[in-house]
């Protein structure tokens, strides 16, 4: 039986790691090669490291300290920030990373995707989508980069995505960034009848329970930042990960 | 040594970091003569079938592998560089570097199994194969997978470890010397580190 997987996902920001709030109010958490040593010995399922800055500021991935922390990952690892061409995805490939995340947002059309797919396999390409809610309960796409919403229907562009070439989604809720008050539920349903290819849930998750309930719903992976990186009601900075036994009770619930 | 093949597909790096970690000294290369020197080789591979035989093809690296596999150099497969020990893949419809017969096939699931099969997955392997000395450590063998395409062989004898996804399939080959397995050990912490220290430590046979 093929376990739903559960992944640290990273925000890296001037070579440190960060944590945002609805993708705001970024705070600093330490250095992310000492993270990446910790979530080994915890025999992590996934790592995903996010550098927030580069598409904002219209600059390339920073291919060398990217290979210093994929040097330490004996782990899958993704990244995303930055990648526009091939040339970034080969590079990236060639320092260590498994998967490259596109987002959304830089995708004015699938053109890269179909490459790269076509070169290196549907597997490792990642297309990740933020995604806000709006007052009528309709889900928009929000480009971080640009801090506005793309007029495109969710489902439609899931299905474009597909088409191209990704092979997995990462799917951001906005307003749940940093909440910790639970996934959002409707959305992880709405996508596991939407999406045929696996898709990776983020945002919301503030407790184990929290992981369980968006498997049970239909994610084939759920990722989290807050809940792996924080401990305790004071929200004292501490990487953790469930244990093993945790991980097969978390799976074990959806049957 | 071991020799990790480079012929622009994919995650040479990654191989290259935990060989690093468990003490094996390894190289990169794409040159046929010091593949054809080389004691044991690692052939790795991430993307599609067709593309990664048409690159072999191009960097003259066929027969140099075909070569070594027939001299029984120790010869590690891993992802789609085990499917390339295939005679021929659905993917593109192309020839492998048929090593170990068998055919190349797509994952046909019923809809609650999203291809690709991706993520952390039990094994079951064969005690007595080289591949998985020192294993009985471990309460159960997990390992990460990322694929479409499953090898389907052709002799059942050559399989060294199953897996389970929607049915059983091949995850693990072997002939001679020549292994592969569908899974990433460099990325599978200590399960993938034990499997390439065995690989290291392989004794010819």
């Amino acid at each position: 039986m093929l376990r739903a997987r559960v992944i640290p996902i990273l925000l890296l920001r001037n070579k440190g790691l960060v944590k945002t709030i609805q993708f705001d109010k970024s705070k600093y958490i330490g250095d992310p090669i000492n993270a990446v040593k910790l979530f080994n010995d915890k025999e992590v399922d996934e790592l995903v490291f996010l550098d927030i800055d580069a598409s904002k500021q219209n600059r390339k991935p920073d291919f060398e300290y990217i290979k210093s922390i994929a040097s330490e990952c004996f782990m899958p690892l993704g990244y995303g920030g930055g990648i526009t061409t091939l040339e970034d995805i080969t590079q990236l490939f060639s320092i260590g990373v498994e998967k490259v995340i596109i987002n959304s947002a830089a995708l004015n059309n699938f053109d890269l995707i179909t490459k790269a797919a076509s070169i290196y396999g549907n597997q490792s390409i990642v297309v990740s989508i933020d995604v806000q809610k709006n007052l009528l309960g309709k889900y928009n796409i929000y480009s971080h980069a640009k801090m506005k919403h793309k007029q495109v229907d969710l489902i439609e562009f899931i299905a474009k995505a597909e088409q191209a070439g990704a092979g997995e989604l990462i799917i951001n809720s906005v307003d749940r960034d940093g909440m910790m008050n639970g996934y959002d539920i409707k959305l992880i349903h709405k996508l596991s009848t939407a999406s045929k290819i696996p898709f990776v849930i983020v945002g919301g998750a503030g407790t184990l329970a929290h992981l369980s309930e968006a498997i049970k719903a239909g994610a084939s992976s759920v990722a989290a930042g807050s809940l792996f990186i924080y401990h305790g009601p004071h929200k004292a900075v501490l990487i953790n990960y469930p244990t093993h036994k945790e991980l097969k009770k978390i799976n074990d619930e959806r049957k | 040594m071991i020799t990790i093949i480079d012929y622009g597909m994919g995650n040479i790096g990654s191989i290259q970091n935990i060989l690093k970690k468990i003490g094996a000294d390894s190289k990169i290369t794409s040159n046929v003569d010091e593949i054809l020197n080389a004691e044991k080789i690692i052939l790795p591979g991430v993307g599609s079938f067709a593309q990664a035989m048409e690159n072999l093809h191009k960097l003259n690296l066929v027969d140099a592998i075909r070569e070594k596999a027939k001299q029984n150099t120790p010869l590690l497969g891993i992802c789609l560089g085990m499917q390339l020990l295939a005679s021929e893949s659905e993917e593109g419809f192309v020839d492998g570097l048929n090593i170990i017969p068998g055919k190349v096939v797509k994952f046909n699931l019923p809809s609650e199994f999203k291809v690709p099969h991706m993520g952390w997955n039990l094994i079951s392997y064969q005690q007595n194969c080289p591949l998985f000395i020192d294993f009985d450590k471990f309460d159960e063998v997990r390992y990460y997978f990322v694929h479409s395409y499953y090898y389907k062989l052709e002799n059942s004898q050559n399989e060294i470890a199953n897996c389970n996804y929607g049915h059983h399939f091949t995850c693990a080959v072997n002939f001679k010397n020549v292994f592969g397995v569908q899974f990433h050990p460099e990325k599978s912490h200590k399960y993938g580190m034990q499997l390439l220290k065995n690989f290291n430590e392989l004794e010819l046979c």
